[in-house]
């Protein structure tokens, strides 16, 4: 774990050392706060973020891509991923460390709306359960998308197609439970099973589901999975 | 006895084969390298040798065959093997948007280096390659010429017992050749080097044995000047003297152990070169001296000619191997 932490810091320097890493974030906070504002301006403002969460996973699946893209896909442009591989690390400590970086990006982009927090608390009294869940279900979401965006890096050596096939697929996760209702049968219910926001409504809500968590929890241990075995299939090509 | 010529094998590589898909890259090949020596990879563009120098850095595994690493398996103990290998792969690839210290700081802490070795390890590898002054550069701002003593920095800071070099003098200047060949001599004393090039020189220059690579095949392997003499099935000697080139030639011819004299050439005034072939492990040059002695010609030079490697190499290449894997 040591090894996976020492490759997570290297990514979080390089990427907050890059002003790529402000602009990012001043978008986030712009766009989410857009929907921020509009919410408390209603005629009958509600104190809460509900507005804001559903807004932010769809910032979160542009991120995403943009984030993961290169940290494999450049290592191996590169040619500093023949110095990792040949390096007494293993495979899996190269994606957890790579995964790890991603999350720690995620908490920089969501660490600064807490200051929406700050503000109902301000001038309210909303209800913290709900909020505490939004986050919980966003942070998940967000890790979701990395994992997903770190596995399309780890099979191009192009950038932008691993951003742009990262963001196509994200793309569809999250319109899968609208195309759901086209179709019916066994169709239907698996592209409701496997749409992210089918299963962060309920966080929204105020509501852990553990079927929502473990949908999460497995998603993510899918594509790191895949990564690795992405990574250790290129030793064999 | 055995046991201690075994512990002295730093690399041992054994019937390695790697196929890409239907292509056979390398076929079969088996070499040692033991402690201490340097050895070249010698071999066209595609002829095998960064496939079998990936293979046994373990950035990926041949099809068959097995590879030691100072005695560890790579395929069973990979992480082991590699801890002992200090890698410079042909394209020198480094982290553009690190300094040189933290790229060093970077690599020293992926080998488990503690802290204390680690900052002792830094200086000494940036006094060692003259990279000092460059501590606090981005690596992106680099020469390619100082990008190359950082790659061998890199590959050196974890004191390996091996290195590993692929192609360490392409794509730099003639001067920045000069100065890398330099480091690798200077490397050669203290770690066991196997480094792959194309340049016949290079390896003339750098290395006690060569390991000549054709089409993924071993086609020779040894000395470069004995290599030179398996496949001549002889030893060639220069011999310089001054009188008539008849008279010269005919006591040449004369001395036992010689097989052939060829045409003289005129060096200088009375002066005539002849190039003199004889059997191998055998040394008749003081049969030469004292033939030229009774002859009364005056003999200005004897030597063993020197090998041109080129002259092997293509050989080699070329399918004319003669004895030379006898």
């Amino acid at each position: 774990m040591r090894n996976a932490a020492l490759l997570a810091w290297k990514e979080i320097r390089s990427y907050y050392g890059s002003p790529m890493a402000y602009v990012v974030s001043a978008a986030f906070l712009a766009l989410t706060g857009q929907f921020f504002v509009s919410g408390v301006s209603e005629l009958l403002p509600e104190a809460s973020l509900r507005d804001v969460f559903t807004p932010m996973t769809f910032a979160l699946i542009l991120w995403a891509p943009i984030a993961s893209m290169r940290l494999l896909a450049e290592e191996q442009k590169l040619g500093t991923l023949e110095l990792l591989l040949t390096a007494p690390l293993r495979d899996w400590e190269i994606v957890a460390g790579k995964f790890c970086a991603l999350v720690a990006m995620l908490l920089g982009i969501i660490a600064p709306t807490l200051v929406y927090v700050v503000l109902l608390y301000w001038h309210a009294s909303p209800d913290g359960g709900p909020m505490l869940t939004g986050y919980l279900g966003l942070l998940l979401y967000g890790s979701a998308a990395a994992a997903l965006g770190l596995f399309t890096s780890s099979l191009t050596g192009n950038q932008i197609v691993a951003g742009v096939t990262a963001a196509v697929a994200l793309l569809f996760l999250t319109l899968a439970s609208e195309a759901s209702g086209l179709v019916s049968g066994l169709p239907s219910a698996l592209l409701a099973g496997v749409s992210l926001p089918a299963h962060y409504t309920a966080f929204v809500a105020g509501v852990i589901e553990l079927r929502n968590v473990v949908y999460f929890i497995t998603f993510i241990a899918l594509f790191l999975f895949l990564t690795t075995l992405s990574l250790e299939s290129r030793r064999w090509r | 006895m055995e046991n201690s010529r075994l512990a002295d094998r730093m690399i041992e590589v054994e019937g390695l084969t790697k196929f890409y898909g239907d292509f056979l890259a390398v076929s079969g090949v088996t070499f040692s390298v033991d402690r201490g020596e340097t050895v070249g990879l010698l071999g066209t563009n595609g002829s095998g040798k960064t496939t079998t120098m990936r293979v046994l850095t373990g950035y990926m595994p041949p099809t068959s065959g097995s590879v030691r690493i100072a005695g560890h398996d790579l395929a069973a103990d990979s992480l082991e093997a590699r801890r002992h290998i200090g890698y410079l792969p042909e394209s020198v690839p480094l982290y553009s948007d690190m300094t040189v210290a933290a790229s060093l700081r970077f690599f020293g802490r992926v080998h488990s280096m503690n802290a204390a070795s680690l900052a002792s390890s830094i200086d000494r590898v940036l006094d060692a390659f003259d990279l000092a002054d460059y501590r606090d550069t981005l690596v992106g701002k680099l020469s390619k010429g100082y990008r190359q003593r950082l790659g061998l920095a890199l590959a050196v800071l974890h004191e390996p017992e091996v290195l590993v070099l692929d192609e360490p003098t392409v794509s730099i200047d003639p001067v920045q050749v000069v100065e890398a060949r330099d480091l690798i001599r200077r490397l050669g004393k203290e770690h066991t080097v196997l480094l792959s090039t194309h340049q016949l020189a290079e390896a003339s220059s750098l290395c006690e044995r060569v390991v000549i690579l054709h089409d993924g095949v071993l086609v020779a392997e040894g000395h470069p000047d004995e290599i030179a003499e398996r496949l001549q099935g002889a030893q060639r000697i220069r011999v310089e003297a001054r009188g008539p080139a008849e008279q010269t030639g005919a006591a040449l011819t004369a001395v036992s152990g010689v097989r052939s004299v060829e045409t003289a050439t005129l060096i200088e005034e009375g002066v005539y070169a002849f190039e003199v072939t004889a059997p191998l492990r055998s040394d008749v040059r003081e049969s030469i001296a004292r033939a030229m002695s009774a002859a009364g010609l005056g003999l200005r030079g004897l030597v063993r000619s020197t090998v041109d490697l080129e002259e092997v190499f293509l050989q080699v290449t070329r399918g004319e191997r003669g004895d030379a894997d006898a």
